[in-house]
């Protein structure tokens, strides 16, 4: 520990002194000096080195030099004069990119890479990584350390930096249940999903509110349970164009079908799936959470869950499983006589389980892994030692932090939401509580301080839609990334402040609507169409 | 108020039973404060927000088609095509109601139903075209909607502005494409005649374009307020024809100023919606940006005996000081058309001239012996008396009040204390000054859920008083403050919470039910989007 204090005493001096404070999420390991070097937008360009895996064709790196250039310089970029005055600084006139490893045409993973190392100086201005997600990530960087001064000259200062994620997975939350997205807004929040160096975008399609995922082997779901099945769908060419596009940003798409709780909008389309409530000992007309009691049931999820496993490429689902209420089933007599059929006496968290591992099985069947909601694991339910449980209950049954102890000493990967849910709005800088959570400030060994994958920024869709999305979201997600991205030891809340203040600026500058963090302004702001 | 005119409404058709019972409200309404229960029709498809004082609605659909409908003037109407405000409005809610796209002119594929073919409106009074809109200005509207023509009838141009609001909700487009109405029959007037939101421009400021959008909004609301609290501490983005090193120095940058274009733009702009822009310039506090751009306008801090470096309010003790502020407020009331000017008052903190020795000494010359309450009544009277002299009319935040003032009669006071505010607005209004309530509508300050619902059961009357008392509440502003607030975020934390604050200003006292307000509540946020996103 004693060499990356060190390390980190060093970075901090570097960050203070130049440019490099417009950094968001911070390196591992950076050195900056004053030295300058001239941009010049019509001669700039992003260049594959002669040795890299990847070369032009690459579609992952092709299209991110596009974008970069556009981020940098506007889409105009030629409009700028070619300089005719002396130079009195050196000239960087490309970007040379080196990929170790091939591998254009595949999808991000958990086990991704996403090492870079950037190295600015008289020699050489070069990004070199393991994989092309790392390349991805030090583009970003790159495109942050470059700065333009009053009179319009683009320069980039010399500069070391090695960088790698503090934890693989890096997620953000969206619920297109509760309100509908429009595919716009997903797409955008990709995009600024990558500018904070997130890798996994946590996609809660369904819930009781809508079912807005148009399923092909049952198109009555999305018919009957969306809120309008004609605009307020995501059609299968929509869910591929935000796996290419979240691709091409090395970030994954976690799709998320909960079950057996917050399935009302499975009801309509599926007739039988949802348990019938009884008022005495008559059906109510309300329904309930997922039969468990029905081999129909049973039978649907497995045909279902083959087409989700076919459409979503990556090797994780997210099977939900949080707030089953289990006052619906306790009426139903058929529920109970299955109850006593199976010996599970009033025990309605058994019924639960059982319900879980026979879903987690016919998941498992089609080679996926699974996330499931912490009360999964509560509830003792029998899964899968690969099994990833999400900690979001912040006090109940117990508080996170001890939750995170108790799912790693069972053996189990966590990731962690319960202070990160940023739809909880309140007055204030209400970002810094956000940042200074520490994932692992549990008591653990470091074997299960190891288990701890990473975390998730969550924005549930009950009073979000994409009226107030960006503004909520950005920059405080900011906070959640950094957290997951940066050294345990960059919590310096005045440090983050300044980063996250210029940050936001060059969100504005990118066209997000990001809100203030404080009194202020940015030489751009943003524009109201 | 003078109520002439309503009386010679010509009513043909169907509905004349119902338009007679409607004067009737309508007569007995703008008799302010004596206003009946409003008549909610039983009809659960209206969707008016805010709800008016009397709409009586018939199940019987017109159909409009886009391309066979048209506003017009009555014949009989004091205002014509050269009245610019109804011209312009005109033009603004067809483009509301039909979208912003040209329809062929015979679109017209409801043959052989019962058709509305157009809004005749009929000002029965010198209509005010040219006018700014007052604190007296009548708002009140009668709008009869039936086959083929509907009329929209109103005292002056500022009724008719808010009537054809409520005539663009009623206007409802089916998914096949088809638009109908109900036939109807709606009187209807606000309640309080002061109803504004505060916006902030100094924390963040706040670009141009963002403040017609939300003048936009506010007539969606019905509101009649932009109090433009335009500078503070942190920035001074006004620019000043008398001053204009206040906005070189103290802006955050010099493309961050509002120029006497862009006011006039904003002023101009919400004249066109019958909106009156109150402007605010905050002193003897909430000054340090005045600092930087006007030498000498702000009292030096001391520490142990020598000045710190740093500045406190403005320098209540020098003749120039006076000079300045009355140049600076002269200007202010050319600039700013308004009868009112608002001059701020609030959070003064005394530790700095406490510092300051030859505040001291001033204190002992006056005899006001440790009360910097006095001093700060001294420089407020000074400033208000600015004020009169200009035959305009002062508003302030309640610490003015608080402190002892010697308040000019007709000072209107705002309440913005949260705290104990109802009994605030007792004392007040006992003493004979008219206020402005704010205290639980700071929208700034936000948390999860539906917090709404707080800001729409506040009751502003809600006071043990005399219904003289009651009369000088001039009604409510919705404030949302600066600090956490600029062009990114400003829409979705106003609207539709500021909604709730709009009905409350403008609807009967007994217009209170949460369940009904939701329902209309949802449909006019969904309409709101619409509005704002030119439909393709």
């Amino acid at each position: 520990m004693a060499g990356s204090t060190l390390r980190f005493s060093l970075l901090l001096a570097a960050a203070f002194a130049g440019r490099a404070t417009a950094l968001w999420p911070w390196p591992q390991y950076i050195q900056t000096s004053e030295l300058r070097y001239t941009i010049f937008p019509h001669s700039f360009q992003f260049q594959y080195h002669l040795s890299s895996a990847a070369q032009v064709g690459c579609s992952v790196l092709d299209e991110a030099f596009q974008r970069y250039r556009d981020l940098l310089f506007g889409s105009a970029a030629f409009r700028f004069p070619h300089p005719i005055e002396k130079r009195h600084t050196s000239e960087k006139n490309s970007l040379v990119v080196l990929v170790v490893t091939p591998g254009c045409d595949q999808f991000p993973s958990l086990g991704s890479v996403e090492n870079y190392t950037l190295t600015i100086n008289d020699e050489q201005c070069l990004l070199l990584s393991e994989t092309v997600w790392g390349a991805l990530r030090g583009l970003e960087t790159f495109s942050q350390l470059i700065w333009r001064s009053p009179e319009g000259t683009f320069y980039v200062n010399k500069t070391d930096i090695e960088d790698f994620p503090r934890f693989p997975h890096r997620g953000l939350l969206l619920d297109t249940s509760r309100h509908y997205l429009p595919l716009s807004s997903i797409l955008d929040t990709l995009d600024v999903m990558a500018y904070n160096k997130f890798n996994v975008f946590h996609w809660h399609l369904v819930d009781d509110s809508s079912f807005p995922y148009e399923s092909f082997t049952f198109p009555d779901l999305t018919k009957k349970g969306s809120y309008n099945p004609a605009t307020h769908i995501y059609t299968a060419q929509d869910v591929k164009e935000v796996i290419e596009y979240a691709r091409l940003r090395g970030i994954r798409v976690l799709a998320e079908f909960d079950t057996p709780g917050h399935t009302l909008s499975w009801g309509p389309g599926v007739p039988g799936l949802l348990t019938p409530c009884y008022s005495g000992s008559h059906p109510s007309g309300t329904f309930g959470p997922v039969n468990p009691a029905l081999n129909n049931t049973y039978e649907f999820m497995s045909t279902f869950f083959l087409e989700i496993s076919t459409v979503f490429p990556d090797f994780y689902l997210h099977l939900g499983g949080d707030e089953v209420d289990f006052t619906c089933w306790k009426s139903n007599p058929d529920i109970q006589a299955f109850m006593k059929k199976k010996g599970f006496g009033d025990d309605f968290k058994k019924l639960e389980s059982f319900y879980i591992q026979t879903l987690l099985d016919i998941v498992s069947a089609y080679g996926k892994g699974y996330v499931v909601w912490q009360e999964v694991f509560d509830n003792k339910v029998k899964v899968r030692p690969d099994t990833i449980i999400q900690v979001w209950r912040e006090e109940i049954p117990v508080k996170y932090v001890k939750e995170m102890a108790l799912v790693t000493s069972a053996g189990f990967r966590a990731l962690l939401s319960a202070p990160w849910y940023l739809n909880h709005i309140t007055y204030g800088p209400d970002w810094k509580e956000i940042y200074l959570v520490e994932p692992l400030a549990f008591e653990g060994s470091p074997e299960q301080k190891a288990l701890v994958i990473g975390g998730e920024a969550c924005m549930w869709g009950e009073y979000v839609d994409s009226t107030n999305l960006v503004p909520r979201l950005w920059p405080k997600a900011g906070a959640v990334a950094e957290r997951l991205w940066s050294n345990k030891m960059v919590s310096n809340l005045d440090f983050a402040f300044k980063r996250l203040a210029h940050f936001r600026c060059e969100l504005l500058r990118r066209g997000v609507q990001a809100q203030p963090l404080s009194v202020g302004y940015c030489d751009m702001e943003f524009e109201q169409t | 108020m003078e109520q002439r005119g309503f009386g010679r409404l010509r009513l043909p058709g169907l509905l004349a039973l119902l338009a007679a019972l409607g004067v009737l409200v309508v007569q007995a309404a703008l008799e302010r404060r004596k206003a009946q229960t409003p008549r909610i029709s039983a009809s659960r498809n209206q969707n008016l927000w805010p709800l008016p004082v009397s709409a009586m609605t018939t199940p019987r659909l017109l159909y409009l088609s886009p391309g066979n409908f048209f506003f017009g003037h009555s014949p009989s109407s004091k205002a014509g095509p050269s009245c610019a405000i109804l011209q312009e409005a005109f033009r603004r809610y067809y483009a509301y109601i039909f979208g912003f796209d040209k329809w062929p002119l015979d679109s017209d594929n409801v043959a052989r139903k019962m058709k509305l073919q157009k809004l005749e409106v009929s000002v029965i009074m010198d209509p005010e075209c040219d006018s700014f809109p007052s604190i007296t200005s009548d708002e009140s509207y009668n709008l009869l909607v039936q086959g083929p023509v509907a009329t929209l009838t109103a005292n002056r141009v500022w009724g008719v502005l808010r009537g054809l609001e409520t005539f663009s909700q009623l206007i409802y487009q089916h998914s096949s494409g088809t638009f109908t109405a109900n036939e109807s029959n709606i009187v209807d007037s606000p309640r309080f005649p002061h109803r504004g939101i505060l916006i902030d421009t100094s924390r963040h400021f706040l670009p141009v374009k963002t403040i017609l959008k939300t003048l936009d909004a506010m007539a969606f609301n019905k509101f009649n307020v932009l109090h433009w609290h335009i500078v503070d501490d942190q920035s001074f983005p006004y620019q000043s024809i008398t001053f204009p090193e206040l906005s070189n120095k103290g802006s955050y940058s010099l493309s961050h100023v509002y120029t006497p274009n862009d006011v006039h733009t904003v002023v101009e702009y919400a004249r066109f919606r019958g909106i009156r822009v109150l402007p605010e310039f905050d002193s003897p506090g909430h000054t340090a940006s005045w600092g930087k751009g006007q030498k000498d306008v702000l009292t030096p801090c001391y520490h142990s005996r020598e000045p710190s470096g740093t500045f406190g309010p403005i320098n209540p003790i020098l003749n120039s000081t006076y000079s300045f502020l009355s140049k600076l407020f002269k200007e202010i009331g050319t600039v700013f058309p308004d009868e009112f000017i608002h001059l701020g008052g609030d959070e003064v903190d005394f530790n700095c001239w406490k510092s300051n020795p030859a505040v001291l000494h001033f204190m002992r010359n006056k005899g006001f012996g440790k009360k910097f309450e006095k001093l700060q009544s001294f420089y407020m009277q000074k400033v208000l008396d600015m004020i009169s002299a200009m035959k305009k009319r002062s508003i302030v935040w309640q610490e003015v009040y608080d402190d002892e003032g010697k308040l000019t009669p007709g000072t209107v006071v705002q309440v913005w204390k949260k705290d104990k505010f109802h009994m605030k607005l007792r004392k007040i209004t006992a003493a004979g000054f008219p206020v402005i309530i704010s205290a639980p509508w700071y929208l700034d300050l936000i948390s999860y859920g539906e917090d709404w619902t707080g800001y729409y059961s506040v009751e502003p009357l809600n006071f043990a008083g005399t219904p003289k008392q009651k009369q000088l509440v001039i009604g409510g502003e919705a404030c949302i403050w600066g600090e956490y607030v600029d062009a990114t975020n400003l829409t979705p934390r106003l609207w539709p919470r500021a909604s709730a604050v709009g009905e409350r200003l403008w609807s009967h006292q007994d217009v209170t039910d949460l369940g009904d307000a939701y329902r209309r509540l949802t449909r006019h946020r969904c309409r709101m989007v619409g509005k704002q996103t030119p439909s393709r």
